[in-house]
């Protein structure tokens, strides 16, 4: 176990859409082995720098290194990235979601899927289209999850759950976890995350604002990690309805 | 389960299972889930699940046979104590919480006394 080693590092990292910056100069690094919850409210820069770092879009200035070499081919081989869009096809079933995971990465197992798929209680003749907005994020997951890969991203994983499902979700994600396996998970529920993550990343208005351990937080600060989101945001995460 | 928000979580999981312990509801000896089990029964970080563990060794709680897992101590001594000092802090922090109402020693007697009479 090398935990001292970091996954990622990016550096200076800026992307301007329509003149105004959405992720603006973040530096920051990821430690290998930790699960890191990149908070903030909604148009803070999470998804765009997410997916910068899943190499879906290019940074305009800056660099994203993972395990020391550029953002590529290979990284997409060993990250696995989850965003909040829904991205299958109307006409897929769930069986067909997986065999399309199948097709694209190397690192996907059937196996784990289909015990995903077990535990969520989807069935693999169901239609994607008919799904309803809890069963597409447990769907999203369960494929993502079925990835074996080595860093994860996961954009916005509990949005639109309901309380219930919530915990089987962070369960499933926490079931992968590893010595050499790091998580991001972006929420803006707050508290959801506050037990599971061992690092915290707060992004406001496209620049990283603060990035801090979870424990050492609440031992030398004695603050949780909702206390200073309110404490940098001024309200304490968004409620779902 | 609620979290206090500033106590470090594994401090608060370990007191979990420390109480489990002095109830009986782990029993001496018995071997623990592993680090994954219960990190995904607490819904809490696998790396914090190690910390508890780690900090219930530190304490005598635990103990870690290689290869096989963590297990409940094997000393009845070591509970008891343990059991005292878990009482130990709960009186003391009742008795500050009453002191600082303005209650002194003896009338924090007289109302138990009245409590343990009307049979609560």
């Amino acid at each position: 176990m090398n935990d001292m080693e970091n996954v990622l590092e990016s550096i200076g990292v800026t992307k301007n859409y329509a003149g105004k910056a959405a992720v603006d100069n973040v530096s920051l690094k990821l430690e290998t082995g930790l699960v890191y919850a990149m908070l903030g409210p909604n148009g803070s820069g999470k998804t765009t720098w997410m997916k910068m770092v899943a190499g879906l879009v290019k940074p305009g200035k800056g660099e994203i290194l993972y395990k020391g070499k550029a953002i590529g081919k290979e990284s997409k081989k060993e990250i696995a990235y989850m965003s909040t869009e829904p991205y299958f096809y109307s006409w897929m079933t769930v069986a067909d979601v997986g065999r399309y995971y199948q097709d694209f990465f190397e690192d996907f197992s059937m196996e784990k899927y289909h015990q995903m798929l077990k535990r969520m209680e989807l069935t693999e003749e169901l239609k994607t289209k008919k799904l309803s907005t809890g069963m597409m994020a447990k769907l999203k997951i369960a494929v993502t999850m079925a990835r074996n890969a080595k860093l994860y991203l996961l954009d916005e994983p509990l949005n639109g759950i309901d309380l219930l499902a919530r915990d089987e979700i962070m369960k499933s994600i926490l079931e992968v976890i590893d010595p050499d396996v790091t998580l991001v998970i972006s929420s803006h529920l707050v508290d959801e995350l506050e037990r599971v993550a061992d690092a915290a990343i707060f992004m406001k208005e496209g620049k990283m604002v603060r990035q801090c351990m979870v424990e050492e937080l609440r031992s030398s600060e004695k603050k949780s990690v909702v206390d200073l989101y309110r404490e940098i945001y001024g309200h304490g995460g968004e409620e779902l309805c | 389960m609620e979290y206090n928000s500033s106590l470090p979580i594994y401090l608060q999981v370990a007191n979990l299972i420390k109480r489990d312990i002095v109830t009986g509801k782990r029993e001496l000896g018995e071997k623990l889930p592993s680090v994954r089990e219960l990190a995904v029964s607490y819904t809490i970080n696998p790396n914090t699940v190690s910390r508890v563990y780690k900090e219930l060794e530190t304490e005598g709680v635990c103990f870690t046979r290689r290869g096989m897992g963590t297990f409940v101590t094997e000393d009845s001594e070591k509970v008891k104590n343990m059991k005292e000092e878990m009482a130990g802090t709960l009186i003391h922090e009742f008795l500050e919480g009453m002191q600082q109402l303005g209650f002194t020693k003896t009338d924090v007697i007289r109302i138990l006394k009245k409590k343990e009479e009307s049979g609560e």
